[in-house]
């Protein structure tokens, strides 16, 4: 027999969940939907409007910064457990970065504009929502900082002259 | 307190600006040490500078050290090529405490050349496989043309018995490897945090990042060593130069277990 898992299930067993009022899950889950993503696919792109976040189930994704007259370059990667996309929160909601699928990817798609408007009517509800999203950005930004530090304090290599 | 010589049989430039010396003594006497020990390196008509042993010692007829080109001494070493000598003290210091971390899983936290002093390490506990549960090494580099020692590190990843976790900092788009920083590839590991110990070898601010993450994972700072960097220039406790508070580090170091050092850590200036 298939044990078809359902969306609310889904989504209480990933970090983002953990620990959330069963009220303020079911309502999350009225905005989720499951999404794959191919190899190399693109699921948001910098200026794109910013109307979802993901949660992602299984795979790797890249956080690419566009460069002017280069290549993109990989800011970051994140993994299963992990959460991305918070500017659907803060005006203009905008993407500020490109985010690609490194390789076959399933995530929970949150319908961000669907959950604006639902945070704006029930608080508690926004309050679990940036309880759960101010860490992970608290998180990434001293990241950040640390990474600052690392490239500041370590040897600088360029691939040219490399050998 | 006499340097002995040794003749460069071989250099490797490991990534610009860090190379690696293969080292024969001229008597041809074995060279002895522990995994965590330091040498005092003489260029003759230069300068000496204290560097960790970074070979396996397990081969003690080749004494390996690793070196980054920061200094006017540093600066002048790299220009030296097979054939040349130079002196060498030592070994000084206190190794990495690996009998006393027999039977745990055993976690590297590591960067760039953070690398160096842990080598020799992963060689010993790769030698008594038997003697340690998993082993996984967590290696951030600044992006993929700057990864030191990168044959070990395909050779680790190729053996069935452990587990190497690598993150950069940026890469080319399309490359379908970790990105971000080495918390990231902790954050990946899978060993039994509350009875893993780590060894961690990274610049000292990076240090307290990695050992705040491996504390938020389970692994307590009486499990976690380090080792240190200072000015040592006598090497066997007289002349102060790398006395931090009541610690020489030459003498009493570089490896310490974290939970000893840790207020030393938040003392501005030292």
């Amino acid at each position: 027999m298939v044990h078809i898992v359902d969306l609310e299930e889904t989504l209480a067993h990933h970090p983002f969940a953990q620990g959330m009022d069963p009220e303020a899950l079911r309502t999350i889950t009225g905005c989720a939907s499951n999404a794959v993503y191919h190899p190399g696919e693109y699921i948001f792109r910098d200026g794109d409007p910013a109307d979802n976040f993901y949660l992602i189930r299984h795979g790797l994704v890249a956080l690419e910064i566009h460069v002017p007259q280069g290549p993109p370059i990989v800011v970051e990667t994140l993994e299963a457990g992990d959460i991305f996309g918070w500017s659907w929160l803060l005006p203009p909601y905008r993407w500020s970065n490109d985010a690609r699928a490194s390789d076959q990817v399933r995530l929970l798609k949150l319908d961000g504009a669907c959950l604006r408007g639902k945070m704006e009517n029930d608080r508690s509800l926004g309050y679990e929502i940036y309880k759960r999203f101010v860490p992970i950005m608290a998180r990434r930004l001293a990241g950040n900082r640390m990474r600052i530090v690392e490239l500041a304090t370590e040897p600088a290599v360029h691939s040219r002259q490399k050998g | 307190m006499v340097p002995v010589p040794f003749r460069i049989a071989k250099v490797i430039r490991e990534i610009p600006g860090v190379y690696t010396w293969h080292l024969k003594s001229l008597d041809g006497k074995p060279f002895v040490y522990r995994p965590g020990q330091f040498n005092m390196v003489y260029q003759f008509g230069v300068g000496e500078i204290p560097v960790s042993i970074s070979g396996d010692c397990r081969e003690p007829d080749t004494l390996v050290h690793t070196i980054r080109a920061v200094g006017p001494v540093t600066n002048a070493m790299q220009q030296l090529r097979a054939g040349a000598v130079v002196g060498i003290r030592g070994p000084f210091g206190r190794p990495w405490p690996i009998d006393e971390v027999v039977g745990s899983d055993l976690i590297f936290v590591t960067s760039t050349i953070g690398l160096a002093p842990l080598r020799g390490l992963i060689h010993e506990v790769l030698h008594r496989r038997e003697d340690f549960g998993k082993v996984v090494v967590c290696y951030g580099t600044r992006g993929i043309d700057d990864i030191m020692y990168e044959a070990d590190l395909h050779r680790w990843r190729a053996r069935f018995d452990m587990h190497v976790h690598l993150t950069v900092h940026s890469a080319p788009s399309g490359y379908r490897g970790r990105v971000g920083g080495v918390v990231a590839a902790i954050r990946a590991a899978q060993v039994d945090w509350p009875s893993a110990q780590a060894f961690v070898c990274r610049s000292e601010t990076l240090t307290r990042q990695a050992v705040d993450t491996l504390a938020g994972l389970g692994v307590t700072k009486d499990r976690v060593w380090v080792t240190l960097e200072r000015n040592m220039q006598c090497a066997i406790g007289l002349c102060g130069h790398c006395q931090i508070g009541p610690t020489f580090v030459c003498k009493d170091g570089p490896v310490y277990r974290y939970d000893q050092i840790e207020p030393l850590y938040s003392v501005r200036e030292f």
